[in-house]
């Protein structure tokens, strides 16, 4: 008899759009376009993340990293890396939505050069301004109960709190804040979004119950790329499925999973 | 002559330079781009009436993979 896999108790929509894939991969940091390429591929993902960056007009190094995202099909979703201030973050989700031709914006808005936090005043305000210019915003954000919902406050419709600072591969550092979250805020998207290194990570995050993964440190920096994109692919799939099964509860002590009774070998003394 | 800064670099270019001219004269005419000026978003249809003023500070970026 064939098994059927329990369906996913809700679809994975953010802003109208209902995507299969709950990954969500970057395109940073590869050795070389083509691995990134493939690793988009072998990710699954149907949203890729992506910036803009002064350039001299005559430096076309970029160019096949920016053909082969276009290439992919997937849905762009630009953000503003690096950005100190709202008023930078504004007017660079501005240039994004004119040249990507797209409302979507991962807002970043850093409050800390040495772990990269989120500034949470600013992304509040950023949010709010850029929410009133039509901005359909997903916030890079911390994993506190309060920021996030301010942030629902402003408009915003989906959350991406942070598994550990960027670049770090710490996984989930503050899974207390964590479940939280997932249990205050039910029924807005939730997006594990940085610090994750392993694979393992992303199934306990989606375990958790939060609906997607996005990560790009991890899959870039592994010593093959396409292959751990996979990796994690496979994980966020045996994670979501973990959740929608409904894991069973902790005990402290042992209990037989074989029967006890007919046991062999057993004399009444 | 006016002096600005491309990309925090310094350059003069004539006054009474169109923004739409100077990106042509810099070699942006054909690529993707997105203008700003004075850390103010400027729309792409608005190039060919935005004159370039003393001190304005001009930012280009281009898309570049990121996470």
């Amino acid at each position: 008899m064939s098994h059927t896999p329990t369906p996913p108790a809700k679809d994975f929509t953010l802003y109208g759009e209902t995507f299969s894939s709950r990954f969500l991969l970057g395109t940073a940091l590869y050795a070389s376009p083509q691995l990134m390429r493939d690793s988009i591929v072998q990710s699954r993902a149907e949203i890729v993340t992506l910036g803009l960056r002064r350039q001299n007009p005559n430096d076309r190094s970029g160019d096949a990293i920016w053909d082969f995202i276009k290439e992919s099909g997937c849905r762009l979703l630009p953000n503003t890396a690096g950005c100190k201030s709202v008023k930078e973050a504004v007017t660079l989700a501005e240039m994004s939505r004119e040249i990507f031709d797209t409302d979507w914006i991962k807002l970043e808005v850093v409050g800390d050069d040495y772990n990269l936090q989120p500034d949470p005043f600013g992304l509040v305000e950023a949010s709010e301004i850029l929410i009133k210019k039509g901005f359909k915003v997903l916030p890079y954000c911390t994993d506190d109960l309060i920021l996030c919902k301010r942030l629902l406050d402003v408009g915003c419709q989906v959350l991406m709190p942070w598994g550990a600072p960027i670049g770090t591969g710490q996984g989930l550092l503050n899974r207390y804040n964590l479940r939280t979250l997932r249990e205050r805020i039910k029924d807005v998207p939730m997006i594990i979004d940085a610090g994750l290194g392993a694979p393992s990570q992303a199934t306990e995050a989606m375990e958790m119950g939060f609906d997607g993964i996005l990560l790009n440190s991890a899959v870039a920096k592994a010593h093959n790329p396409p292959l751990m994109a996979e990796a994690f692919a496979d994980a966020i799939d045996a994670g979501r499925k973990a959740y929608c099964a409904g894991l069973m509860q902790k005990r402290q002590t042992a209990s037989p999973s074989t029967p006890t009774i007919g046991q062999p070998f057993w004399h009444q003394q | 002559m006016i002096n600005i800064s491309l990309n925090n670099e310094p350059k003069q270019i004539a006054s009474d330079t169109l923004l739409s001219d100077a990106l042509i004269q810099w070699g942006f005419g054909e690529i993707k781009i997105a203008v700003a000026i004075n850390s103010e978003f400027v729309p792409r249809s608005t190039y060919t009436d935005r004159q370039l003023q003393d001190g304005d500070q001009i930012d280009i970026v281009k898309p570049v993979g990121g996470g």
